[in-house]
């Protein structure tokens, strides 16, 4: 939400239809779930309510507080422990549909972290007993996991680098569904 | 340091055609340890490799093995040194096919003078050490390729070799020989302390390093694994 909110103030539907948009629609939000996230982030200080238009609806605006929060999440990287949804995918995404992101950077610190994940892992399986078959498998398990994930980045890099210099696609606008009207 | 590359250029070309290659990379490798390098194609790795291995010359910067500057050593003193302090490990393997592996392996000793039968006989130990000792008279053509690659890393560690180079070397095996061929440079680092350099793209292979440095457009743009200790930082300073 603060990424999409990082260069104007919107309406909850609007972020709704533009983190579907920027995911691929792979996790579609109810928007029940956006006004909610709206108001524990309006609560913590990230965002506050912008001037609304006089029918009701409520425009939401990133904070201070709110943009350094935004930096910080697309300055760490993902840990593979704890993912409930694909974290890192969505990361990607938003990087990509936000202006003023450098998408090439959080590709590479992502690398270098599931890097030294997968180093770890190598050096678990180095130190692993003969006998421990069961234990090899799930080690090799998460081995080709981190594996899987560098290839994806570095295929990830190889197609920023083709759709350099392409134009950004004109922001999406979006129809206000009847039942959303009164909402705020 | 047993490899200590400063502020590494290497440019092809000059002029609106110039490519470069290399832009100031700085990469130190200590006893024992194992870096890898990876990077998309043309970012540089083989480059580096070659300049480590004073197979290449740089454009500008140093090339320090076991303290000698190749840059500025003429061009028989840096053979000799290549032939015994640095070990090459190709993709390909690059072995003689008319040699017998103990007579690949004891190859480039001969060439450096060493009498044959000294020679055969440091042959035989390195290929005890990479585990093949019976394939000694055997011809490169009848063995496999993951015997092939062992004999070829044979001949990058007999005798006193500090540096190991390696380029690419799982490239044309299978994932279990590959991954038998990692074991065996990991352990050549860590028992005889000597400094390895892994070329590689793939990333369960390059894993296996100490350190995993990545390079782009042919400069060091990340790194992972643990960090120097305090006593390297304090000698890298001085």
């Amino acid at each position: 939400m603060l990424a999409l909110l990082q260069d104007e103030p919107k309406y909850g539907y609007q972020l709704r239809g533009e983190f579907e948009a920027a995911t691929g629609a792979t996790w579609p939000l109810n928007i029940g779930q956006v006004y909610t996230t709206l108001t524990r982030l309006e609560r913590d200080g990230l965002v506050r309510a912008a001037s609304s238009e006089g029918d009701g609806r409520s425009m939401y605006e990133i904070t201070d507080a709110g943009r350094t929060e935004l930096a910080n999440w697309f300055q760490t990287p993902v840990a593979r422990e704890s993912r409930p949804r694909d974290e890192l995918a969505i990361k990607l995404a938003l990087a990509l549909a936000v202006p003023g992101v450098d998408v090439s950077a959080v590709v590479q610190r992502q690398r270098m972290s599931t890097m030294q994940s997968l180093q770890e892992l190598t050096r678990q399986k180095r130190n692993s007993a003969e006998g421990e078959i069961s234990w090899q498998l799930v080690i090799e398990s998460m081995i080709f996991g981190a594996e899987a994930e560098i290839r994806w980045l570095d295929h990830c890099e190889a197609m920023l680098l083709r759709h350099r210099g392409k134009p950004r696609p004109a922001p999406q606008t979006y129809d206000v569904p009847a039942d959303q009207e009164a909402r705020s | 340091m047993i490899l200590d590359i400063r502020k590494l250029t290497r440019t092809h070309g000059q002029g609106e055609q110039a490519v470069h290659a290399l832009r100031g990379v700085d990469l130190a490798v200590a006893p024992g340890e194992l870096v890898a390098v990876m990077g998309p194609s043309g970012s540089g790795k083989s480059t580096l490799l070659t300049c480590a291995g004073g197979l290449d010359q740089p454009t500008a910067g140093e090339v320090l093995v076991d303290g000698n500057d190749l840059t500025t050593l003429g061009r028989n003193a840096v053979a000799a040194l290549r032939r015994r302090r640095i070990g090459y490990v190709f993709q390909d393997f690059n072995l003689i096919p008319a040699l017998t592996a103990a007579e690949n392996v004891a190859l480039p000793l001969e060439l450096d003078g060493t009498r044959s039968r000294a020679a055969y006989k440091h042959a035989v130990t390195a290929l005890q050490e990479v585990g093949i000792e019976e394939l000694a008279d055997r011809f490169p053509d009848d063995m496999s390729g993951g015997q092939r690659q062992r004999v070829a890393i044979a001949r990058a560690i007999v005798g006193e070799r500090r540096l190991l180079l390696a380029d690419e070397p799982t490239g044309a095996l299978d994932s279990d020989t590959g991954e038998a061929v990692l074991r065996l440079l990991r352990d050549r680092c860590d028992q005889h302390g000597i400094g390895g350099v892994l070329v590689t793209h793939d990333a369960r292979h390059a894993a296996w390093a100490d350190r995993v440095v990545y390079l782009r457009d042919g400069v060091l743009v990340g790194q992972a694994g643990p960090l120097p200790d305090a006593d390297a930082l304090l000698q890298e300073s001085r």
